[in-house]
Formats: structure tokens, C-alpha cells, sequence
């Protein structure tokens, strides 16, 4: 392809955030994706993210597997530091990431096969270790890069681009991360950046496994009609269920909220999620409550989308194994290897 | 807001914003493409079918299409557009020639022109091949008018004035040199079928104050001091000269008295350098060759002993806008006299027509100006037309340019019995995709961010021994190749059907400039703040589409700072975006609008 490079010049009116960077200084490589991919308007978005939350280009990680999604990465943040695994295996990579240096942002960017086929277990287990990370899964319900054989996440009845229909049903990565104890999930679109912009913020200053399903289509082999993941199906039967701001720890509130009520939800550094609209009876903090009400949506033909479900505990997999306060990353090499001798006294224990 | 009509021919050459601004609109970013492309000789044609004198104007033009350019929004520096089409002009083939061939048999219809300069020479260009029979009266023993007398040859080689002016003369144009018209009365008396005045603004304007009588033999006006420069009747001056006025002709003044013996020269300006009229590169060039530009002089009165001029003596002034009526206001702290040997006085120009009866049937308005119509540049008598600087005062080789153009339909019409006004042909344009291949254009899509390339100039020393030596040396190849590249394609047009769009969002994403935005559409004041960045400038327009398919909103281009870059193009699913090359289409005259491309 020969594609140019996007051209330098810039807006004079783009502003600069708390750390004198601009968004284009959060830019990648340009995009190799088809023209159209909905993995590119989430590559914006998560652009506007990282740049409007001020994180130090050099305190993000970016994980990623095998797929479409997973070469996302490259279009964003060229400063950060970045691991393209093998395919399904970036929940690992990130876990030992993260174990190693917990005080970078992780985001793992995966896609309907390498989350939920190849790579199943290895997401299973990153939500059961409650990973401090955001995860973005970039649901297409096609393997693109094959050429658009249906993936896991097809629907059943969802038509292939020659008219076949799928007849498998399909493994739901929402109610799948609700039910294995994820402590934050929610479902975007790709063609809706106002809601995605929001989740993405919240996604990375919640402490904790993070995991975003977000519909996004396949212009090339699954955005016709009979599909259930194009651009069109999307919009017609998207139902934005808890649509939320997020409001960064240093802004006034100004908005009218009631304390106590379930309008708002302090996360642990103290920024807030700000929930615009939340059906009675239902209550974002209870798992069952909004396992039921994801179903029953569902079940409705739905495309339910918002923040979901939120547990604003402030634990993760560092707190569970209280490991030591600073990062493995950042000790001294005496302290990492403190000797034979040690050794041996630690031997001595299990004796 | 409503969806834009870009069916309009002016929707997208407003965006071109140079082709815009230029009065005879030339159309600039094609003929920079067939610079790159080293087709020169092709450049030269194209610029000739709209500006008529390319080499002339591509050393001396007013330039209204450079503060325009876009180029200057995006990196502060406009594209050289000027000296470029020098560089087609210096390197066309000179043997090839595509002037349209004159009838023989005439149609029968004399006309009648006034004065030698741009205006009258472009009707006679429009005029000729339509078999009319054109004269010119003029009142010096050259053609060419101010072009000629009032821009040293430093700025503008005679033989690239006459090569440009021939072409249009030996189209067998009749020419009376040395024919100044003293009576329109005795004029029409010789049956013309139309008559044309282009007779310019050929009076300086004077400054009475004290002395001036006395000292006249050392105070000159400028345009007629020029006018003795170029024809030889005066080769010296003092070695103090004092320029009075900050115009472009002021600047042709000093520079022409360092060449005629002149060492300490000053430009004395009334106010401060961002009220000066000149051009600031000629301000620039005048600098280079050290002349000393004074601000805040105003002049109080000439100074003589023993009968001779000596000096000039000045009121300092400070400038100040008065609240009322907004107008500047000069408070005196004293005055100054400074020495010299020479004056020349460069602070205007009048139209005169004392050649004009009053009384056969042509309205003059209250500032001595025969009324001209507008658009036909025609006066009140019927068959009666003027153009350039003499319909209504000094402007500049361009804008007379244009108005020949113009007054030539008007001729054409008036002389076939068609209406002036609504047999006019229209402006028309084409737009064709220059989609080449998946990722390719025809055009050179990629932005190049080299800064503008300075004009190389000829060393002080030799331009003072070699008095018409063209001061300029105009653009190498390097620097032509650089220059080129800077130009951002405006003709080629983000063209959108909305129809086609999915909302992917996939061109807001890839903008470079955040010029694309889908919104809920909203009234243009509240569109123009609710856009991915603040669309400010209000002098340009945003594209608003139809509502678009899947959810109704609109989508918004903000034309301010898009580079032309054609990357939305490339990156939509769909092609709702296209790259189209927008052509306007100029009537002339007895010609219906065409692109001059396809000539």
C-alpha cells in the first residue's frame, strides 16, 4: 500500500493537556486496517482518552495478541511501550507485566478470536485474577484477517457475507466477564465515540480488571445486511442502557446528584463515573441485578451498551497476593536477589 | 443550516482561495501542477488564457491571490505563486504558439481604444480573433502604458514587456503612437462602432505647500519622473534625494534614483510601516538596496536659500484612532529639517479627462469620474466603455486585466445587439474524480513542509553598475521543485455524498486538521463551535451535508484548514469522500465558459 503518512500540520486551536502535549502527540503509526474499520475509530477514541486523562506517554503499556485488533496498538501512542504476543496469549503478557511493574496503565487490546476462541482461557483467568488493566475486546463476529469465516461471538441467524447463516451460538463476552467476576464491564460502539470516550477514561483509572466489548464492525467481510454487527444493525438496535460521564479527579462538580443515590460512583482515586441515566430497579453495583437486566435485553434482540456493572473496590491482583509496595521493576537488585544464604533460610521453611 | 449547493460554481472556487482572489481569476494550482510536471510551456498558456501577460505579471503583479493562499493558515508563508508563473513565462518554448488565429475577413465592426496599456490591450486580445477590427490611439511613442513607463526595467526586462505586448498587437491591431486624443466629441465623429478608454490614471497628485513653486526644478512628480527615467530624458539626480509617500511607485522612485547617481536617499511616510500602501516586499527589496525608510514625517514646507531647494522641513507626528469617528488622528511634537538635493513626490494618482466633452451624453459623478457601470463598463452614453485604472482610479495590472475581459463581452454584445447584462454568459464548472488507483491521485496529495523559497537576488554592487539589469534572478530548479510541492492542490475538492456514508467515522479520525465533524445540525453559529476543532475564521465556509442515512446527522467540513491531503478519501469504506478536481469555467468574449485546459 502506499499510503502517505499523516501529515504533520496541525490545527492551530488544539489544546494542550496538564502535561503541555497535544492529541496528536498521542498519535501512532498510520493504520494498515481496511478503510472504514471500526478498530480504527477506537484507536481515536482511545487517542482522545489517554491524551484528555494526561497520562505520560512512557507510563502506558500496550499488550496485544494476534488479529486485526491486535495490531491497533501500533496506531496509537508511539511513545508507549508495547508487546505483541502470540495469538490468545496476551492475558498473560499482561498479567506478567503487571506483576513486574504495577505502576504503569495497561491496555490490552484483543479481538472475538483472539479473546474468545484461541485465547479463552487465557481471558477467563486474567478476570479471575482481577489483572489491573483495561481491556478492550473489538467485536466484529468475523475472523477478518481470514477472510470472514464467522468467529465465536457470531450471533445465531447472523448471515455471512454469501448469505450463509450461523448456526452455532455464540459465546457472549459481556455475560461471560459478569458471571466470572469482572469488577468493571461495559459494551461501546465504535461508531458512537461520545459513549466510548467515557467508558475508555473510566476504564483506565478503575483499579482492577477492566473490560470493554466494543461492537466493532467489519467494513469488509461482515457490515452487510443479514449481519449483526454492522454499522446499520448496530444503530437500529443499540440500546444505550447506562450511558455515564466520567469526571476526572481534579473538576468541580457542578451537576445536581444526591448522595447515596446510585447517580454517581466514586472510583479509587477519587475521579468519578457520573451515570446519566439509570433504569429503576436496576442497580450498576449489584452483579445479579445487572446480569438480569443484561439478559432479559439481550433476549429482546438488543444491542445492550453502557457501563454495566461497576464494583469501585480499589482490589487487584497485587492486593490479593500483597505483594511488596513498590513495583518489582523499581527495586534494587540487592533487594530482587537478596543472596544464597536467603535462599537457603527460605528452603529451610518448607522443610 | 441547510445542505450546501456545491452544484454552485462559486461554492468551490471560493475554496480555491487563490483562483478566488485573483480579479482575472487565474487558475493557480493547475498551473503550478504543469510547473512540476516541467510542462511549462503548457503553464504559460493556461495563465495566458486568463491574465493575458504571464511574464509581465509574474514580475510585477499586485499579488492579491498570495495573502489568500491557504498555505498561509497552515505554515504562515503563502506559496511564491507570483514567481512561479515567472518560471513558466522564462521557460516555455518560446516557438510554440497557440494564439488563435485572426479571421481575414473582418466582421465589420470598428472599435475604437484609448491609451496602450493592460485594459486596452486585453480587450483587443478578446476582440481580434472574433474578426473586429480594433485601434488604438496613444498618446507616447510606446506601448504598453504604465506598464512600461512606470516600472523600471530593474523589476520588468523591456523585452519581456514587448514580447507579451506584440502577441497581442500583431494580431493586427492599427496603432497610433504619438496620438494623444484631445476631444471624445471629434472621436466618435469617426464613426467607431464602440469606443473603449483605458487611458489609466495618469496624473501624480501634487503637494502644495511652501516652497513648492519656487523650488520646481528639483521637486518631481514620480510617475512622470519614471516616465523621463524610461524614455532617457533624465539619467541623474542629486546625491540627497527625499521620496515623499510610501507607495509602490514611491518604492520605484528610490530605487530608481540610487541607479541614476542618488547615495543618500530617504522615503519619508506620513504614518507608521502597517499603514504604508507598498507592498512589504517591495518595501523589503527597497531596504535591501539601503534606502532609508522614515516613519512619522509629515511634510510642512520646502526650504530654499539663494533660490535653490536645500532641504524639506518636517512636523513629527504621533498617530492616535479617534473615538468618534474611528479615524486616525495626528498629534505634532516638533519639527525637523532635513537637507537634500532632490524631491520626488509619490503620493497618489488622478484620473483626468479633460479630453472628455461634458456635454455629449456621459454623466460624471461628483469626484470628476465618469459613472461606469459595474458590471458592462459601460458609460452612460451607449457604446462608450472603460476599464483599468481610468473607470475608477489606480488599482493594478490585474484588476485591468479583468476589466478588459470584461469590457470585451460588453463590446461583443453591444456591437451584435445582445443585452449587456443578461446575454452575458455565465461561469460554469467541472469536477472530475482524480482517483487513480487504490491509493492513488493525480496529484501529489502528500504535504511537503518545506518553507517558502526566497528569491535570489543580483549582488548591490552590480545592479548600481548595471543600471537595467533585472534585479531578480527568479527561482533555480531546486528551488522550483520545492516551491511547487508547497502548493496544497485547493481545486481538488473533498466532494461528499451523503447518501453513501455509514458513519464510520474513519475520515474524522485520519484528518490532520480536525476539519470533519458528524453533528446534529444546528444553525451555522452553534455548528461552528460544537466541530471536532473551532471552526474561527468566519471569512471561510463550512460544507454542511444532506442528513446522512443511518442516523440523520450531518456531516461538517470546516474549508479553513484542509490541506488537500485526500486522506478521507482514502480512508472511506464507501467513497462518499472523493478528491475531485474542480475546473472553473470563464466566459469570454463571443465564447460561452469552457476550462481553458481542455484548449
Amino acid at each position: 500500500m502506499t499510503y502517505i503518512a499523516k501529515p504533520a500540520v496541525r490545527h492551530p486551536s488544539l489544546r494542550t493537556n496538564d502535561l503541555g502535549l497535544d492529541m496528536r502527540d498521542y498519535e501512532g503509526t498510520i493504520s494498515t486496517l481496511c478503510a472504514g474499520c471500526g478498530h480504527d475509530s477506537v484507536t481515536a477514541a482511545v487517542i482522545q482518552a489517554f491524551y484528555e486523562l494526561s497520562i505520560p506517554p512512557h507510563r502506558i503499556a500496550k499488550m496485544s495478541g494476534i488479529g486485526c485488533s491486535a495490531k491497533t496498538p501500533a496506531y496509537f501512542v508511539n511513545e508507549a511501550h508495547g508487546f505483541n504476543g502470540v495469538h490468545g496469549r496476551m492475558p498473560a503478557l499482561a498479567t506478567g507485566a503487571n506483576a513486574a511493574n504495577k505502576d504503569l496503565y495497561y491496555i490490552g487490546i484483543s479481538g472475538d478470536g483472539d479473546s474468545l476462541s484461541i485465547g479463552l482461557g487465557q481471558f477467563c483467568h486474567a478476570i479471575r485474577r482481577n489483572v489491573n488493566m483495561l481491556y478492550v475486546l473489538e467485536n466484529n463476529g468475523v475472523y477478518g484477517l481470514t477472510k470472514g469465516q464467522f468467529s465465536a461471538s457470531a450471533d445465531v441467524g447472523s448471515r455471512s457475507k454469501r448469505g450463509v447463516p450461523n448456526k452455532s451460538e455464540p459465546i457472549d463476552p459481556v455475560a461471560l466477564a459478569l458471571t466470572l467476576g469482572a469488577t468493571f464491564v461495559a459494551r461501546g460502539f465504535s461508531g458512537d465515540k461520545q459513549q466510548l470516550l467515557p467508558l475508555l477514561k473510566a476504564g483506565l483509572m478503575h483499579k482492577g480488571f477492566a473490560f470493554i466489548d466494543v461492537i466493532s464492525p467489519c467494513v469488509t467481510f461482515n457490515d452487510h445486511v443479514g449481519s449483526t454487527k454492522s454499522y446499520l444493525y448496530t444503530r437500529h438496535h443499540g440500546h444505550e442502557l447506562v450511558p455515564v460521564d466520567f469526571v476526572p479527579i481534579r473538576s468541580e462538580i457542578s451537576a445536581s446528584y444526591e448522595k447515596g443515590s446510585r447517580t454517581s460512583i466514586t472510583m479509587h482515586d477519587g475521579s468519578m463515573v457520573r451515570f446519566r441515566k439509570v433504569p429503576e430497579d436496576y442497580d450498576p453495583t449489584d452483579r445479579l441485578s445487572a446480569y438480569e437486566h443484561y439478559r432479559s435485553l439481550q433476549n429482546r434482540g438488543e444491542v445492550v451498551t453502557g457501563l454495566l456493572y461497576l464494583d469501585p473496590g480499589g482490589e487487584d491482583m497485587h492486593d490479593d497476593n500483597a505483594t511488596t509496595p513498590t513495583p518489582l521493576a523499581e527495586l534494587s537488585h540487592e533487594d530482587l536477589c537478596p543472596g544464597s544464604e536467603q535462599m537457603d533460610a527460605l528452603m529451610e521453611e518448607f522443610r | 443550516m441547510q445542505p450546501t449547493d456545491v452544484g454552485n460554481p462559486d461554492y468551490y472556487h471560493k475554496v480555491v482561495d487563490c483562483q478566488w482572489g485573483c480579479p482575472a481569476h487565474t487558475n493557480v494550482p493547475e498551473y503550478i501542477r504543469l510547473i512540476a510536471n516541467g510542462r511549462y510551456t503548457d503553464s504559460f498558456w493556461l495563465n495566458r488564457s486568463s491574465n493575458v501577460f504571464p511574464g509581465i505579471l509574474g514580475r510585477t503583479c499586485d499579488r492579491p491571490c498570495e495573502p489568500a493562499c491557504r498555505r498561509t493558515r497552515v505554515d504562515g508563508k503563502p506559496v511564491a505563486i507570483c514567481r512561479l508563473k515567472r518560471v513558466a513565462a522564462d521557460l516555455r518554448d518560446p516557438t510554440d504558439n497557440r494564439l488563435p488565429e485572426i479571421p481575414v475577413v473582418k466582421n465589420g465592426k470598428r472599435i475604437a481604444l484609448v491609451g496602450c496599456g493592460p485594459a486596452s490591450l486585453t480587450v483587443c486580445n478578446d476582440l481580434m480573433p472574433l474578426g473586429y477590427e480594433c485601434t488604438i490611439f496613444e498618446a507616447l511613442p510606446r506601448s504598453g502604458g504604465l506598464m512600461r513607463t512606470n516600472i523600471p526595467a530593474f523589476r520588468l526586462p523591456v523585452e519581456v514587456l514587448e514580447e507579451e505586448i506584440d502577441m497581442i498587437l500583431d494580431m493586427g491591431v492599427e496603432i497610433h503612437y504619438n496620438t494623444r486624443i484631445e476631444s471624445m466629441k471629434e472621436l466618435l465623429e469617426e464613426g467607431y462602432d464602440a469606443v473603449f478608454v483605458g487611458t489609466g490614471a495618469p496624473k501624480g497628485k501634487e503637494l502644495n505647500i511652501s516652497g513648492r513653486q519656487e523650488a520646481a526644478d528639483n521637486i518631481h512628480i514620480g510617475i512622470e519622473w519614471l516616465e523621463s527615467v524610461h524614455f532617457g530624458h533624465v539619467d541623474s539626480i542629486g546625491e540627497r534625494v527625499l521620496v515623499i509617500g510610501v507607495g509602490n511607485t514611491a518604492m520605484d522612485c528610490c530605487r530608481s534614483s540610487k541607479r541614476l547617481g542618488g547615495i543618500d536617499i530617504k522615503v519619508m511616510a506620513r504614518k507608521s510601516r502597517p499603514y504604508f500602501k507598498a507592498s512589504p516586499w517591495e518595501l523589503e527589496d527597497a531596504e535591501e538596496e539601503l534606502v532609508e525608510i522614515v516613519e512619522n514625517y509629515s511634510p510642512k514646507r520646502f526650504v530654499l536659500e539663494d533660490g535653490r531647494l536645500v532641504g524639506m522641513e518636517f512636523e513629527l507626528v504621533s498617530w492616535h484612532e479617534d473615538e468618534e469617528s474611528g479615524r486616525l488622528k495626528a498629534t505634532v511634537h516638533g519639527t525637523e529639517f532635513i537637507p537634500c538635493d532632490d524631491v520626488i513626490l509619490a503620493i497618489g494618482q488622478d484620473n483626468a479627462f479633460p479630453w472628455i466633452e461634458r456635454d455629449i451624453g456621459i454623466e460624471f459623478n461628483h469626484w470628476d469620474m465618469p459613472e461606469v457601470d459595474r458590471t458592462t463598463f459601460m458609460t452612460t452614453r451607449e457604446g462608450i466603455f472603460v476599464g483599468g485604472d481610468a473607470a475608477w482610479g489606480p488599482e493594478n495590472i490585474i484588476w485591468a486585466v479583468e476589466h478588459g475581459h470584461q469590457a470585451a463581452i460588453s463590446i461583443h454584445n453591444y456591437c451584435q445587439g445582445l443585452s449587456l447584462t443578461e446575454d452575458r454568459p455565465p461561469q460554469d464548472h467541472n469536477l472530475i474524480s482524480a482517483k487513480m488507483g487504490m491509493h492513488e491521485w493525480a496529484y501529489s496529495n502528500d504535504y511537503n513542509p518545506s518553507p517558502r523559497q526566497k528569491m535570489k537576488h543580483v549582488e548591490l554592487v552590480r545592479r548600481f553598475q548595471e543600471l537595467s539589469i533585472e534585479v531578480e534572478m527568479g527561482f533555480d530548479p531546486e528551488q522550483t521543485a520545492r516551491e511547487v510541492e508547497r502548493c496544497l492542490n485547493c481545486d481538488i475538492q473533498t466532494h461528499f455524498e451523503a447518501k453513501l456514508c455509514i458513519e464510520c467515522d474513519a475520515c474524522i479520525d485520519i484528518c490532520p486538521v480536525h476539519c470533519l465533524t458528524i453533528a446534529v445540525n444546528g444553525d451555522e453559529e452553534d455548528l461552528r463551535e460544537r466541530l471536532m476543532a473551532p471552526a474561527e475564521n468566519l471569512t471561510q465556509d463550512l460544507m454542511v451535508s444532506e442528513g446522512l442515512p443511518q442516523t440523520g446527522r450531518v456531516m461538517v467540513k470546516d474549508e479553513d484548514l484542509c490541506v488537500h491531503c485526500g486522506l478521507c478519501a482514502e480512508r472511506c469504506p464507501t467513497a462518499a469522500w472523493d478528491m475531485r478536481k474542480f475546473e472553473l469555467m470563464i466566459p469570454y468574449a463571443g465564447q460561452e465558459a469552457a476550462c481553458p485546459t481542455h484548449v
